[in-house]
C-alpha cells in the first residue's frame, strides 16, 4: 500500500471566527481520520520516535492499536508513561521531539503522532467513564511542591508505585502554567481539571492555597512525616527590560497578562478581575509565552496585535505551528525592531488628569543581525538613528522569567546557581537528601513536557532513594 | 473554604474579621499579608495581617469596604465561609536593633500599624504612636494603640476627636524638640507616607513604609506589584509581594505607584456600583 505523503489536516476553526474567541483552535481528529493517520506508521525496527519523547511513550506501540481502532488500549499505553496526554498532546512541540525523528519524515511528512495523541486521550476522557484504578498504598508519603506539569507527572508516577502523594499549590487551582499560563484556546481548563481528576482518583492528593517557603517550609515537611519532596514551583518573577516607562499603566509581563485572562478569567463578560482590553497592543518577545499572550490580546477584542522581536523570523523561538495560527489570526509581526522606550501621557497643566500616566506609545528602533553569538544566533545590532514610535496603549513584556526566590531563601542547604536556578544532579537530587527538583525552578522557562520528563526521573528517583532507604 | 469565626464593625466602613485558617495562623508575623478570593470567579485581594491566634488557629483581617469585592467580604457573617485564603506572604518586618520605634498610621492603615506597635512593644522598645483619621466616626482601635504605646498621638483631619491636623503635624514636633527614633515605620495612604518620608528627611531617621499595591498571585509570579525604587541613583524595580510589603520609604517612587493604583479606577467604581445594585436588590 502506497503511504501517503502528508500528515492528515487537524481540522481547525477558522482564523476569522477564532480570532474573537476562546475556544479551542484546533478541533481534533474523527475515528476515522485518527484510524487513516495511524495505518502512515510504518511500525519500524528501531522506533526513533521513541528515544525522542522526553517520558518514553512508547508511540508505535499505541500507534498499532489505534490502527485497529482500540483506542481505550492505545491510552492504556500512552498512560504508562505520560500522567497529562490530553495535555501532551495539545502543547508538546512534538516537532523538535518525537515526530523530527519518525522513519517516514525521511521522504514524507513525518506521522501526526501529537495528533493522534490528543485523539486518543480525548477519546477516552469523553468514552470511558470509570475511575483509574487506585493502587495499593505502599506506607510511603511523598509531597510535591507545585502542581504545574513537572509536578502532577511526579505526582503521577510515584502514585502509581503505591505512594502516598500530597501536592501543594500556591494558587486556588491545580495546574500550575497550565491554568494560569497557557490559554484557553490552546489548552482548555477543563481538560486540566479531568488530568486532575484523574490523578485524585489514582490517590493524589492536592492541596491549594498553601505556598511552600511561606505557609509551611520544606524542613517542616519532613517533620510531618514526608520522606521526600519534588520542588516543581515553577519560573519565577517576570524579567522587564529595564527601558524608561515599563511602570506606566498599560504595561505588562506576560504572566499578569495572562493570569488575568487565564486563572482570573477577565476573558468572561463580566469580569471580577479587570485587564486592559481593546486597542492596540504590542507584544515584546518572540516566544511561544508571547505568542499566547498576542492571541489572548486579539481575542479580548484589540483592534490591532504586534508582535515586536529584534530578531527576524528564523529565529523566533516560538513553535511554528503557534507563529502560523498567529500570523492567520492577524497578528502584525514587527520583526528586527527593538523598543527603548514606553511612552505615557502626561498633561502638563493638569497633575489629575485621569489619562496620566497610560501608555500612548512605544519608540522602537531597527535592528539589523551581526555576527552569530556564543549560541550560534546571530546577534542583533541597532541600526543607527532608525528609531521610530508604535502607536500603542498597551505592552506585554514576554522576555522571560528569573526563579522565585520563595523556597531557596528557606531552604537551608538547597543550592542554586547564579540565576537563581535550582541545582540537581542528572536524577534530579538537589544538594538536601531526599530534596528533588525539576522544570522551570531548574532549567529556567522551558517547555511543559521537559517539565514532564524532569518529574518522570525525579519520580523514578525517589522511587528508587525510598525503596532502598 | 475557610471559616469566619468571628465578624466586628469597627465603624461604618471598617470590618474587622477573624478566619479560620490554621497553617497562616501558626506562622504570620507582624507586616506579613494573606491574599483572598471571597468566592469561585472572585478577585484575589491582598490584605495585611491584622493578628494572629495560634492556638485558636485563627487570622484577623481588618478591611475598609472601598469596592466591590470588600463590599462581597463584607455582606459575609459569622459562621459562613470566604473561598481561598492564601499566607502569610511578604517579609515579616524588621524589629532587630530598634529600641525607640515612631509608628505612624493612617485611616485603615492602622489596622496594619497596630500588630507591628504591639510587637515593638512585646520586644520591649520605646513605642511612640501616630494615628491618624479623617473624624471622629472613622476612629479605630484606639485602646489597643493605647496599651502598647509609650506616648500616643490621636488625629482628626477635622479635629472632631483627638488633636486637629494630620500625623505629620506631631511627628514635626517631635523631630524638631529632638526626639530621636531610631526608626518611623509609616502604613496608610501612600501621599501620607510620602509626606512621613520628607517630614523625617531632614534629620536622616530611617522610614520604613508599607507598601499595598495591586496583585494578583502574591507569591512572585505575576509582577503587577511592581514597584521602582532609587537606590544610589539608579532605579531598581522591586516587587512587593516577595521583596516587601516593607521597603525603604527614602527609595520609595511614591508618584509612580500612585499613579499605578489608579490603574483600573473606572472598572473599579463600575464593579462596585453594580455590586452595591445586587446587594440592594436582592
Amino acid at each position: 500500500m502506497a503511504i501517503i505523503p502528508k500528515k492528515h489536516e487537524m481540522p481547525n476553526q477558522a482564523p476569522e471566527v477564532r480570532a474573537h474567541n476562546f475556544d479551542e483552535v484546533a478541533l481534533g481528529y474523527t475515528e476515522e481520520t485518527a484510524i487513516a493517520e495511524a495505518n502512515r506508521c510504518i511500525n519500524c525496527k528501531n522506533k526513533p520516535c521513541v528515544g525522542g519523547c522526553p517520558v518514553n511513550i512508547r508511540i508505535p506501540e499505541f500507534i498499532a492499536k489505534v490502527k485497529v481502532g482500540d483506542f481505550e488500549g492505545a491510552y492504556q499505553i500512552i498512560t504508562f508513561s505520560s500522567s497529562l496526554p490530553a495535555v501532551c498532546g495539545r502543547v508538546c512541540p512534538q516537532e523538535t521531539q518525537c515526530e523530527c525523528n519518525c522513519t517516514l519524515g525521511n521522504k514524507f511528512e513525518p506521522v501526526a503522532i501529537g495528533r493522534l495523541e490528543r485523539f486518543v486521550a480525548d477519546w477516552h476522557n469523553k468514552n470511558v467513564k470509570e475511575a483509574a484504578e487506585k493502587p495499593d498504598d505502599n506506607g510511603h508519603k511523598v509531597a510535591i511542591v507545585g502542581s504545574g506539569p513537572s509536578g502532577l507527572t511526579c505526582a503521577g508516577d510515584l502514585a502509581k508505585k503505591g505512594y502516598d502523594v500530597t501536592v501543594f499549590e500556591a494558587l486556588h487551582t491545580a495546574g500550575g502554567v497550565l491554568v494560569y499560563g497557557i490559554p484557553e484556546f490552546r489548552l482548555p481548563k477543563a481538560i486540566v481539571a479531568k488530568e486532575v481528576d484523574t490523578l485524585k482518583e489514582l490517590g493524589v492528593k492536592v492541596e491549594t492555597n498553601v505556598v511552600i517557603g511561606k505557609t509551611l517550609t520544606i524542613d517542616e515537611l519532613f517533620e510531618m512525616g514526608y520522606e521526600a519532596v519534588f520542588v516543581g514551583s515553577g519560573a519565577g518573577l517576570p524579567n522587564f527590560m529595564g527601558i524608561p516607562g515599563e511602570s506606566l499603566k498599560g504595561v505588562y509581563s506576560a504572566n499578569e497578562f495572562l493570569t488575568r485572562s487565564n486563572l482570573m478569567k477577565s476573558y468572561l463578560e463580566a469580569p471580577e478581575t479587570p485587564i486592559m482590553k481593546g486597542g492596540k497592543v504590542a507584544v515584546v518577545g518572540g516566544g511561544n509565552v508571547a505568542m499566547d499572550a498576542a492571541r489572548t490580546a486579539l481575542r479580548l477584542g484589540a483592534e490591532k496585535v504586534y508582535i515586536v522581536y529584534r530578531r527576524s523570523m528564523d529565529e523566533l523561538p516560538a513553535r511554528k505551528e503557534e507563529v502560523e495560527h498567529a500570523e492567520e489570526e492577524g497578528i502584525d509581526f514587527k520583526l528586527l525592531c527593538n523598543p527603548v522606550e514606553i511612552l505615557g501621557y502626561e498633561n502638563p497643566d493638569d497633575n489629575r488628569d485621569p489619562r496620566n500616566g497610560f501608555v500612548t506609545g512605544m519608540k522602537c528602533i531597527r535592528m539589523e543581525l551581526g555576527e552569530p553569538d556564543e549560541k550560534g544566533r546571530r546577534r542583533p545590532v541597532p541600526v543607527e538613528n532608525s528609531d521610530f514610535v508604535l502607536d500603542v496603549d498597551t505592552v506585554i513584556m514576554s522576555i522571560g522569567t528569573s526563579p522565585n526566590p520563595l523556597i531557596k531563601s528557606t531552604t537551608e542547604g538547597l543550592e542554586v546557581n547564579r540565576w537563581g536556578g535550582i541545582v540537581v544532579n542528572e536524577d534530579g537530587l538537589t544538594s538536601r537528601e531526599g530534596v528533588y527538583a525539576g522544570g522551570d525552578a531548574v532549567t529556567g522557562a522551558a517547555t511543559v513536557i521537559s517539565a514532564m520528563g524532569a518529574g518522570k526521573v525525579a519520580a523514578n528517583a525517589i522511587d528508587e532513594y525510598l525503596s532502598n532507604k | 473554604m475557610y471559616r469566619i469565626v468571628t465578624k466586628k464593625e469597627l465603624n461604618p466602613t471598617v470590618t474587622q474579621m477573624e478566619i479560620e485558617a490554621p497553617l497562616v495562623a501558626n506562622k504570620a508575623k507582624p507586616g506579613q499579608f494573606i491574599i483572598l478570593r471571597v468566592d469561585e470567579n472572585g478577585e484575589r485581594i491582598p490584605l495585611t495581617i491584622a493578628g494572629a491566634d495560634k492556638n485558636n488557629g485563627t487570622v484577623k483581617i481588618i478591611f475598609q469596604i472601598v469596592g466591590s469585592t470588600t463590599e462581597k467580604l463584607n455582606h459575609k457573617n459569622e459562621g459562613e465561609f470566604i473561598q481561598d485564603f492564601l499566607g502569610p506572604l511578604g517579609v515579616a518586618t524588621h524589629t532587630d536593633g530598634i529600641k525607640r520605634v515612631c509608628i505612624v498610621g493612617g485611616g485603615v492603615g492602622c489596622a496594619i500599624a497596630m500588630p507591628i506597635a504591639h510587637e515593638f512593644h512585646k520586644l520591649g522598645a520605646d513605642v511612640t504612636s501616630i494615628v491618624g483619621f479623617r473624624n471622629k466616626d472613622l476612629v479605630i482601635l484606639e485602646d489597643e494603640f493605647k496599651a502598647c504605646s509609650t506616648t500616643m498621638h490621636l488625629m482628626t483631619d477635622d479635629g472632631s476627636y483627638g488633636r486637629h491636623g494630620n500625623v505629620c503635624v506631631p511627628l514635626n514636633e517631635m523631630l524638631e524638640s529632638g526626639e530621636k527614633f531610631d526608626m518611623i515605620i509609616t502604613i496608610g495612604p501612600l501621599i501620607m507616607m510620602k509626606f512621613v518620608v520628607e517630614a523625617a528627611r531632614p534629620y536622616n531617621v530611617p522610614v520604613t513604609v508599607s507598601m499595598n499595591p495591586i496583585m494578583i498571585d502574591g507569591t512572585g509570579m505575576c509582577g503587577g506589584c511592581r514597584l521602582t525604587l532609587n537606590q544610589d541613583g539608579k532605579k531598581v524595580t522591586k516587587f512587593a509581594c516577595v521583596d516587601g510589603p516593607d521597603f525603604n520609604g527614602y527609595e520609595v517612587d511614591f508618584d509612580e505607584a500612585m499613579s499605578r493604583g489608579r490603574m483600573y479606577v473606572d472598572f473599579e467604581r463600575h464593579a462596585y456600583e453594580e455590586t452595591c445594585n445586587l446587594f440592594r436588590n436582592a
